[in-house]
């Protein structure tokens, strides 16, 4: 109840009148505070809700791939078809090489794109470059596949690690590029100023202090980007192809977890099916790795 | 004007030894500066490129395919590369259709989520779900088909789907045989993988609505709830919708997942159980075995199709997105779920 409400009119009918008022006003308030209470429990069961599929993951993995997960699955080939045994290895290594073409093609072009968007040329320019990045990451993984199969594969004549490690990379560029932008536009513009004070070159103040300051930023794009095309499959199908010995160069077809997964997957046996999980189990911890490394880098730079 | 350039005939004024190397310093530092502009600039220009090659490579190999059809391939619903008829109507029906539902599924829980991890959760609870969240828009596509295959599909045959059909069975779209690999069963990993970005956007929008919007609520004497009927969602509203269209936007392209889900049957029907097929996953079952050059020129033309569609509802998302603050001072949302503001 209201203190104020009945200590200043002395009549007693408005005093009654104000009293009732009162109860009103107290019905409606425990009636707002019970729908408020209700959209706090339907939201957090909708959080709930919406994290409980990883769960669910997790536990399949766990409880069905973890069987599967030996030494032999990790360190042996793939046995031929029909046989049971062997392992990933060679799709594990392929992963890591992948990831490692595309990062070596895809982060000098994503960095250097980013300072350009940020710090050089023509505003309009730079507006329909930041577009276009824009509108590359919007492009579905699978179509890169496509790209790169009719510009590379067609004109090598054969699937290719190279090819894969491309597509791959073609992904990585656009993402690269915004956030290495994002995160240089972060940078206190005081800075660049200072630098520009100094006599610094344009060049020097970009790459010592703008890039310097925003390198822990920079460095978690890229191994965003890293964990983001680690997982996927489908611009490798028509690039990487997959393979199920070692590839002794990029310029054969080389094998990749993902897809690897994904084709035991799809086949008719049940022991392929369990090395299938134990790859998704790999695949995930190296995933979550990645995204964990990247959550503490970003989480010492604002304590 | 320079500093070092003096009348070189002043004995006095000749450049020392160490100002002589500072001024070569400053003409190959100029050479340097120059060359690392065009470097700069090449390489935002291959950016440019790239989008061009796309484009290029991608309208090159439908050139046939544009050029024998025409807008008849995108109405027609035969697809048959053995007697070499090929319409992408059941592709695309199937592509709207799954996107669709999942967004259906998907907008309103990230919404709520996000709500609840800014204003309502407990602040204990809130960076341990938030961090649930990061990880699952981390989880691989195939990794989620995987699950979805051999778990997923066969709860909804046994269980889920029997039991729709008998509360909603009256509908249309509840009713014919139950396979389990179906068009819902896609749509339903379509919204689980994009649940995750919708709601680290609908986070970062919800963060930037101004403190004062809220404060003037509460001070009104205003519960939490009418805090964000009043003062939040209506500021957020069309960056939430935005962001809601950008969901929609990775919907179409889901690829792995869809394809190992949605029972790959190219017909239109209108039941939700029946097996179903969407652009993505056309191409991943038929790219590599394609033979002949009509059927090759064809599914180019379906991945053509594929981004374009993705293009318009990307492009429209952003505009929505960008649009927000109507009459307050705009602040520009970051258009990645960026991890760094916070």
């Amino acid at each position: 109840m209201s203190p104020l409400s009945n200590s200043s009119d002395p009549k007693p009918e408005s005093r009654r009148e104000a009293a009732n008022e009162d109860r009103a006003a107290s019905r409606r308030f425990r009636i707002r505070k019970v729908v408020d209470r209700f959209f706090q429990i339907l939201s957090v069961l909708s959080a709930i809700v919406v994290i409980s599929p990883l769960l669910f993951v997790f536990v399949f993995l766990l409880s069905s791939g973890s069987s599967a997960l030996t030494w032999d699955f990790l360190t042996q080939l793939p046995k031929p078809v029909g046989e049971t045994g062997g392992g990933m290895a060679n799709a594990i290594v392929g992963s890591c090489i992948l990831v490692a073409v595309a990062t070596l093609v895809g982060t000098p072009i994503g960095v250097l794109g980013g300072i350009c968007v940020c710090e050089y040329g023509d505003p309009r320019l730079r507006l329909f470059i930041r577009f276009i990045a824009d509108v590359l990451n919007g492009v579905p993984s699978i179509i890169w596949g496509i790209v790169v199969y009719s510009w590379v594969v067609l004109r090598m004549k054969t699937f290719s690690g190279l090819a894969g490690g491309l597509a791959l990379s073609f992904i990585m560029i656009p993402l690269i590029l915004r956030t290495t932008e994002d995160v240089i536009r972060l940078v206190p513009s005081v800075y660049r100023e200072a630098g520009l004070a100094l006599g610094l070159r344009r060049s020097q103040v970009i790459l010592h202090i703008m890039l310097a300051t925003a390198a822990r930023g920079v460095l978690t794009g890229i191994l965003l980007a890293a964990a983001r095309v680690a997982g996927e499959t489908a611009p490798l199908l028509f690039t990487a192809f997959g393979n199920r010995v070692w590839a002794a160069h990029l310029q054969e077809p080389i094998a990749a977890l993902p897809l690897q997964i994904f084709v035991y997957a799809i086949a008719p046996y049940p022991d392929w099916h369990r090395q299938a999980w134990a790859g998704a189990l790999v695949l995930l911890a190296l995933v979550f790795c990645m995204s964990i490394v990247v959550r503490a880098l970003t989480r010492q730079k604002s304590p | 004007m320079n500093p070092f350039r003096r009348d070189p005939s002043s004995d006095a004024l000749r450049p020392s030894a160490r100002t002589r190397s500072l001024t070569r310093s400053v003409g190959i530092g100029r050479i340097l500066d120059r060359g690392f502009g065009i470097l700069v600039t090449a390489a935002g220009i291959s950016v440019l490129a790239l989008a061009a090659l796309v484009g290029w490579e991608l309208y090159r190999g439908a050139e046939k395919a544009i050029g024998r059809y025409g807008a008849g391939f995108l109405v027609s619903s035969h697809w048959d590369p053995v007697t070499g008829r090929f319409g992408a109507l059941p592709f695309l029906y199937g592509t709207l259709v799954s996107s669709a539902i999942a967004l259906l599924l998907a907008f309103p829980l990230s919404v709520a989520t996000a709500l609840s991890l800014t204003e309502f959760a407990p602040i204990w609870l809130r960076r341990p779900v938030l961090t649930l969240v990061d990880l699952m828009s981390a989880v691989p596509s195939v990794v989620w088909g995987l699950w979805a295959m051999f778990e997923m599909v066969p709860w909804l045959r046994q269980t889920g789907f029997p039991f729709l059909q008998r509360v909603f069975g009256w509908l249309p779209f509840f009713q014919g045989p139950i396979y389990g690999v179906s068009l819902l069963a896609g749509a339903l990993v379509i919204a689980m993988m994009i649940t995750p970005i919708v709601t680290s956007l609908a986070i970062e929008i919800l963060r930037s609505v101004p403190p004062t919007l809220r404060e003037a609520v509460w001070a009104l004497g205003a519960t939490r709830w009418e805090v964000m009927c009043v003062g939040v969602l209506p500021y957020a509203r069309s960056a939430l919708v935005g962001a809601g269209v950008l969901g929609l936007g990775r919907a179409l392209g889901e690829t792995m997942a869809v394809t190992m889900v949605i029972g790959n049957r190219p017909d239109i029907l209108l039941s939700l159980f029946a097996p179903g097929y969407t652009l993505a996953s056309v191409l991943v079952n038929e790219f590599a075995e394609a033979t002949s050059e009509e059927h090759l020129s064809a599914l180019f033309e379906i991945g053509l199709t594929l981004v374009v569609v993705t293009f318009v509802i990307n492009f429209l998302a952003r505009l929505l997105i960008h649009n927000v603050p109507l009459f307050f001072a705009p602040r520009p949302l970051p258009t990645q779920p960026m991890e760094m503001h916070r």
